[in-house]
């Protein structure tokens, strides 16, 4: 009997390894850890542009002036849209300058959160949700779809450098379930969007794709013709009108 | 078996001699059986009176010190009343109750983190389980640490902490003196229920020193603590979060801080051990004997753990005055130079240059011929930078006897004066250094002359926010200081209040300057020293209840030197000298030794001076011998010999000693306690260990100066901070070190 389990045992454990060697389900894009590659080393030299100085100036006046540290993260976010989708360890560095603190502090804060891309992505970050709400509502087919259109596979750039696919927690539209996410980076800190586009099918994604693909802007919100917003298809039924006013105007009288 | 038997035989035999004899019973008379009124009070009397409970010691090296009674506050502790001043911790308020808490992330020299919740305990009407190290105690708390709701947590705690943790005991360095391994056995559940995949990290690399095996790392975030705060260098940072978080640079960097060495102390885990240490040995085979430093003036307590007559590593010893519980780098890790180069046989260079071995008995029939027949005025003597104040005491009387007075220390400079006490100590002492509020440092670097002294600094600046001024070469700091200048120009326009630092000094509380040692090289030292002293006149530096003026000495035998007088007639008694005697001096300049002087060279180690030497003495290292050694401060410690010497070394006084009877000016001691009591009729205070003898009188005795001051700018004293002697340059380690960790 022993024997039995202790094979078993071996066939799960020789499962779990061939898993984890294929779609690594990840939360972040990149490891805790830096390597140096041509494009992302300490040495290469990265400054905010002149339009972005005058950002950083508006942020930091947010803060008190000696809590520079507070802004890290709108900093971060700000040299990661100018820096099309992620952060190089030279841009972590001008933004540990601005904020006059120790290079680590800001490499901690840039590991913890997953939405700070620290390995390349593409000019069009598409963003599945992948959480409960949506995962039921079929939130893993339009994975398969968009990874198998753009012939990627998770946290990975397509060759002509345009799309890259992650996952992402729950963004809260588990009414318009399954959606993405397309974060716009083609047009640096100015042209930044980050739009839902909500209710998608793997067909629509990949007319979703297509269109970016053209330089085209879809329409983002609901893919659901019949819906508006986050209302049922076919109209409201409910909160026709006004709310009603409360049963006595005089609460305490009540 | 046998025996087994017969003991059983007796004990059956004497079960029936009771029983025979147990029917009959004696009786016996109580006094509460004598009258009624002696049976309540014997009632009464047999009410056992409330023995008070026994007092408990403070467990952990945990001191309290009750000095506001408005500020003292009763907790109860296991139902122990204990009395604590506000704001001390759950976790500080057990301890001085005896309790010791098992933690992982407290340390009581870093900030609180509370993040391994391993110092849980339960506290009255708290409706979860407590962690002890971040609660402030409150009046009339009721702590309870042996509770089923406190070992649960504890034992859950330790689970947790084992999940992702490795099994590598039998490889890992920290095994037998693992805090995990400790606290497992006695808080730990006897099983776990893990049976998923385990995590692994990738290993960072660190540098020679420190080697990091990140999968064992627990999260504490010591060595984070410990590099942000003590160490003042930032690199290290937990990285990513949840289980998959990891501690390292981010960017591949080496710990080039000098006091890097103590995160291996302070890992409680095999996370991050001593790299020259690894599989060398288990902490159980080494003898652990206590001795002192002496790499740096500071003389930092440390433990040489020994296995047979190899010294395996050294470990820092717990001192509150002087190092705390850190030390720096070239402490911990110059030990693997008293293996390589050592001098094991007297040794006489024949006719062609070469040296030849011989016995220690024609080496010291040579010395001493040449020695009779050299003129007094041309023996000069010369004691070194590791030499301990025994060795110099008998190369003092040597050369007396012999007609000579010019022996001195290397490193007092052309023209020691040892008149002034105060004027070669750090005369605030080094933990009261953290009494300051602004700091001078004049033509010295702490970061590279003495670590220990910089990390007090750096504490004081921390804590009270101290200023601090520079005068020297550009250095860098890890803390914030202002450069004020380069050289004694500086000091003149502070002493003048031309400077805009002197209203500084002028407006502190308890100023203190620093002198670095250096500064004796110079021969405007007087006027350099006098210049200094009225900075110290006119921001009131010396006060009765407070001196600020301190000079950091930069070798272990300096102050010992100047203590015993070893002062030399006159300064360049080296172009003339016939007949040399080095003692460890290895880092004299020897260019202007005549080419027909005869040098002696006792020391430990073939480093330089035995290049020109024409009689080698070997003797043993501060690690064989038992010696007494005064850091900056004026404390006086002794070192232990924690292995044998090598070959044929001997001591350096009985060295002297030998070879004073071999020339027929026998010195009269034999023993140690006989050379230490003609130490105790020169510097009496060389005998009072671990105390501090405080100089006696002030600059109100000192000379006028009439010397020019030169206007050439500070030179940095020490170039190499992990090769500055003997030891360390042989120390493969330190070699590996100033390759990799120096600043290009």
């Amino acid at each position: 009997m022993l024997a039995r389990l202790a094979s078993q045992r071996f066939l799960e454990i020789r499962q779990a390894f061939r898993q984890s060697s294929q779609a690594y389900r990840s939360f972040s894009t990149a490891l805790n850890y830096h390597l140096d590659t041509p494009d992302n080393k300490p040495d290469l030299p990265w400054e905010f542009s002149e339009a972005n100085k005058a950002k950083v100036k508006e942020i930091l006046s947010h803060y008190p002036s000696n809590y520079k540290q507070s802004a890290v993260i709108p900093l971060l976010d700000l040299a990661q849209q100018q820096h099309g989708g992620w952060l190089p360890v030279s841009a972590m560095n001008a933004v540990a300058k601005v904020i006059e603190v120790a290079p680590i502090r800001v490499y901690e804060v840039a590991t913890f959160y997953s939405m700070f891309n620290r390995s390349k992505v593409g000019k069009y970050h598409l963003l599945v949700c992948g959480t409960t709400p949506c995962m039921i509502r079929g939130s893993r087919e339009i994975e398969e779809a968009l990874l198998s259109h753009l012939g990627v596979k998770r946290n990975e750039v397509t060759s002509d450098g345009l799309f890259s696919v992650g996952e992402m927690e729950c963004m809260g539209c588990c009414v318009n379930a399954p959606m993405i996410t397309v974060a716009d980076y083609s047009n640096g800190s100015e042209g930044y969007t980050y739009n839902y586009f909500e209710d998608v099918t793997p067909k629509r994604v990949v007319e979703i794709v297509e269109m970016l693909r053209r330089g085209e802007k879809p329409p983002h919100g609901t893919q659901n013709p019949k819906r508006i917003k986050c209302g049922p298809e076919g109209g409201n039924t409910t909160l026709l009108t006004d709310p009603k006013p409360p049963p006595c105007r005089d609460l305490d009288a009540c | 078996m046998g025996l087994g038997s017969l003991a059983s035989r007796t004990l059956t035999s004497s079960r029936i001699l009771s029983s025979q004899y147990s029917r009959f019973r004696p009786i016996v008379t109580k006094p509460g059986l004598q009258s009624p009124d002696a049976s309540s009070a014997a009632a009464a009397a047999a009410q056992p009176e409330p023995t008070p409970p026994p007092p408990r010691k403070p467990v952990g090296g945990a001191r309290v010190e009750l000095t506001n009674p408005d500020d003292t506050i009763e907790v109860f502790v296991d139902g122990f009343p204990v009395k604590i001043p506000k704001g001390m911790t759950v976790l500080q308020a057990c301890e001085i109750a005896g309790v010791d808490i098992p933690r992982f992330c407290y340390h009581s020299r870093l900030s609180i983190a509370g993040n391994c919740r391993m110092c849980l305990v339960e506290v009255e009407k708290s409706p979860k389980p407590v962690a002890s190290c971040a609660m402030p105690a409150l009046p009339g708390m009721k702590i309870k640490t042996d509770t089923a709701l406190a070992k649960k947590a504890r034992e859950g705690v330790m689970e947790f902490l084992l999940m992702n943790h490795p099994l590598d005991c039998p490889i890992c360095d920290q095994g037998g003196e693992c805090d995990l391994q400790d606290q497992s056995m006695a808080f730990g559940s006897d099983r776990g229920r893990f049976t998923e995949m385990k995590r692994s990290v990738v290993d960072k690399n660190l540098g020679p020193l420190v080697k990091t095996v990140m999968t064992r790392c627990i999260q504490c975030t010591r060595c984070v603590r410990f590099a942000t705060e003590v160490a003042g260098v930032q690199d290290l940072g937990m990285l990513g979060r949840g289980s998959g978080e990891e501690i390292g640079t981010y960017v591949e960097k080496l710990m080039t801080s000098e006091l890097s060495g103590n995160v291996i102390d302070i890992c409680p885990v095999g996370a991050l051990t001593s790299k020259p240490f690894a599989f060398k040995a288990r902490n159980w085979e080494l003898k652990g004997t206590e001795t002192i430093d002496v790499t740096d003036a500071v003389g930092s307590n440390i433990r040489i753990d020994s296995r047979g007559p190899e010294v395996m590593r050294i470990i820092p010893r717990l001192n509150e005055d002087i190092n705390e519980e850190w030390i720096s780098d070239k402490t911990r890790f110059c030990y693997d130079g008293l293996k390589r180069q050592r001098l094991n046989d007297p040794m006489i260079r024949d006719a062609n240059g070469r040296f030849k071995a011989v016995s220690w008995r024609d080496a010291l029939a040579v010395v001493a011929e040449v020695a009779l027949k050299v003129k007094p005025e041309e023996i000069v003597g010369v004691a070194g930078k590791l030499s301990d104040a025994e060795s110099m005491m008998a190369l003092k009387d040597l050369l007396n006897n012999m007609g000579s007075n010019n022996v001195w220390c290397e490193g007092t400079g052309t023209n020691p004066n040892a008149d002034l006490r105060y004027r070669y100590l750090m005369n605030s002492s080094i933990a009261g250094l953290e009494k300051a509020d602004v700091f001078l440092l004049v033509g010295t670097q702490p970061r590279v002359e003495a670590a220990m002294v910089n990390a007090r600094i750096r504490k004081t600046v921390r804590a009270s926010n101290a200023k601090v001024g520079y005068i020297g070469p550009p250095t860098d700091f890890n803390y914030d200081c202002q450069h004020l200048g380069t050289g004694p120009q500086t000091i003149l326009e502070i002493a003048e209040g031309r400077h805009p630092f002197s209203s500084a000094i002028a407006n502190a509380k308890n100023p203190a300057i620093i002198v670095g040692a250096g500064l004796f090289e110079r021969d405007d030292k007087d006027a350099i020293f006098a210049a200094v002293e009225a900075i110290a006149k006119k921001g009131n530096v010396i006060r009765p209840d407070w001196n600020g003026f301190n000079v950091l000495l930069l070798n272990a035998s300096q102050a010992a030197a100047l203590d015993l007088g070893l002062v030399p007639e006159s300064s360049n008694s080296i172009d003339s000298a016939k007949f040399l005697y080095l003692m460890g001096a290895d880092d004299l300049n020897l260019d202007k030794v005549p080419a027909d002087a005869f040098v002696v060279y006792q020391g430990h180690h073939g480093d330089r001076s035995v290049y020109r030497a024409n009689v080698i003495l070997p003797s043993a290292a501060f690690s064989e011998k038992e010696g007494t050694y005064e850091n900056t401060e004026g404390c006086t410690q002794q070192t232990l010999p924690a292995v044998p010497t090598v070959g044929d070394a001997r001591d350096d006084w009985k060295i002297i000693r030998a070879l004073s009877e071999v020339a027929g000016i026998r010195l009269p001691y034999d023993t140690l306690a006989a050379i230490r009591s003609r130490m105790s009729t020169v510097a009496p205070n060389l005998l009072r260990t671990d105390e501090k003898e405080l100089a006696a009188f002030g600059p109100t005795l000192s000379p006028d100066c009439t010397q020019k001051i030169d206007s050439t700018p500070f030179k940095a004293a020490v170039e190499n901070f992990y090769m500055t002697d003997s030891i360390t340059r042989a120390s493969k380690i330190m070699a590996q070190c100033s390759a990799m960790l120096l600043k290009k």
